[in-house]
């Protein structure tokens, strides 16, 4: 299994095989709230790289999920659609989002390890 | 325009306040525990809220200000007791709501809560309204906070004596470390409290003293939540220029005396639309599932036709649920009538219930 990347939206993602995990950041839910709602993609829909693929709203606002890769949705978490807390609870783990099936394995190259999305988070945020 | 901040800023950033601006005051939207914890604990504890962006307005003056007055506001203000408060609204001419306010009668004449981003022009309207007859002071020497939650009473009548037998809408003036502060039983989460109008050199150690007793700084975020399970209006969202109470569903707070005498601003479009009816009314609305429809989202009826708007929204957490409050054609205002909430593109079920979502629990009359 590969290192997770990070994207500049806040989302992280984990390849294993062909099939990636996507979810948002630790420091997203942060920024964000308490997450009380959350839409996911259709299973077996398409999605492009840096495109929308799901909503989660705090109590404040409304914010879109983008996915990091193209590929088609291979998976979706129902359990962080029947209960969002768990988003803010665990989100680098259990409250991923979706999986894909990965169209094109050079766009992992774009994204950002952990260090660089660790700063780069620090310094947005400042 | 610089921010102005509160006298409590030094205390919401020791409490890890995030701010927001807010009609041009810096203020705390949320602690660390967030927006669900900080509601959930007000319903169920006490939480104290910095208010001080709110005007408080003095109006000094006797029986001619109370007839000056009642040609301003659909209150009987004549036979309203001492230190007693009502809920009223500054209209124009076409009853469009300037500002919603609570209004309480003090042995001095009248201290007016007005809402922060329309205290300077309300202070502009009312002066030249009154003539400029009587001695009015915007005070900003003042801070305002509301202590709210059923544990409030309790913790407050601790640290400053017999405020637990004030009844709701009604106040009365105290001591604070030899200060004079005016309390009020009233608030704006639904839930019984108070709101304590203090020196601005003497609320961050009420403030200090009252968290000590085990209650909790809450946020604007909190607020929000909070009024609108409650079904509480939001200047600027749920009331605005373009909406007379009739429409907003607050003829309750008309006074039906002054209604028989129609000499008030905005009386003639006030009782023309209540024996006439108007075409728009607010209501609450219950998204179905978890889908949050929030303000401008537009709502429609069975046959698809555009019939309203979401004026507020959000996830109501002591409901965990969405709640939602909007206008909508009066033919469609019917409890449980269906509608539709276009979000994000697709249409999803609601329908028109019955406002407050969460019941509130004021002390009524507590001798």
């Amino acid at each position: 299994m590969s290192e997770v990347k990070y994207s500049k939206e806040h989302e992280w993602i984990k390849l294993d095989g062909d099939v990636a995990t996507i979810g948002i950041t630790k420091h997203a839910t942060e920024m964000l709230g308490d997450i009380v709602f959350a839409e996911l993609p259709e299973k077996g829909s398409s999605v492009e790289k840096d495109g929308t693929a799901g909503v989660v709203e705090s109590t404040k606002a409304a914010s879109d999920v983008y996915t990091p890769v193209s590929g088609e949705v291979v998976d979706t978490n129902q359990a962080i659609v029947d209960d969002p807390s768990k988003i803010n609870q665990d989100p680098e783990d259990s409250a991923w989002f979706f999986k894909l099936k990965i169209k094109d394995p050079s766009e992992m190259d774009t994204l950002m390890n952990k260090d660089d999305y660790d700063k780069f988070a620090k310094e947005t945020s400042a | 325009m610089e921010t102005k901040k509160t006298s409590l800023y030094q205390l919401h950033q020791d409490c890890n306040a995030k701010f927001v601006e807010f009609a041009g005051y810096q203020m705390p939207i949320q602690y660390s525990e967030g927006i669900v914890e900080e509601h959930k604990f007000t319903r169920n504890h006490s939480g104290i809220f910095d208010v001080s962006h709110m005007g408080q307005l003095f109006i000094y003056g006797g029986e001619d200000l109370i007839k000056d007055l009642e040609k301003i506001f659909p209150l009987d203000l004549k036979n309203l007791k001492l230190n007693h408060s009502k809920y009223s609204f500054l209209m124009d001419k076409d009853a469009g709501i300037h500002d919603d306010l609570i209004i309480t009668k003090t042995n001095e004449g009248f201290l007016i809560i007005l809402n922060a981003a329309c205290k300077d022009n309300d202070f502009k309207i009312l002066k030249e309204l009154l003539e400029d007859k009587y001695k009015m002071v915007l005070d900003e020497n003042r801070s305002l906070i509301a202590i709210q939650g059923p544990k409030s009473s309790e913790i407050l009548n601790d640290v400053i004596n017999g405020v637990k037998d004030l009844n709701f809408m009604s106040g009365n003036w105290f001591t604070f470390e030899n200060q004079k502060v005016y309390i009020t039983r009233s608030g704006y989460t639904g839930e019984d409290g108070f709101e304590i109008s203090i020196a601005n050199d003497f609320v961050d150690q009420l403030t200090r003293e009252l968290i000590n007793k085990g209650s909790k700084l809450i946020g604007l975020g909190a607020r929000d939540t909070l009024r609108l399970e409650a079904g509480l209006c939001l200047y600027g969202h749920d009331l605005d220029k373009d909406k007379t109470p009739v429409e907003a569903n607050l003829k309750w707070a008309i006074s039906k005396e002054r209604i028989s005498k129609g000499d008030f601003i905005g009386s003639d479009i006030i009782i023309k639309q209540l024996n006439d009816g108007v075409s728009k009314i607010r209501v609450g609305i219950k998204p179905e599932g978890r889908i949050i429809a929030r303000e401008k989202t537009k709502i429609f009826n069975q046959s698809d036709d555009h019939i309203g708007e979401i004026t507020s929204g959000t996830f109501g957490p002591s409901v965990n649920g969405p709640v939602a409050m909007g206008y909508v054609e009066n033919e469609f205002s019917k409890k449980d009538t269906k509608v539709f909430l276009e979000v994000r593109g697709k249409k999803h079920p609601a329908s028109i219930c019955s406002l407050p979502f969460y019941k509130k629990s004021y002390v009524k009359g507590v001798n």
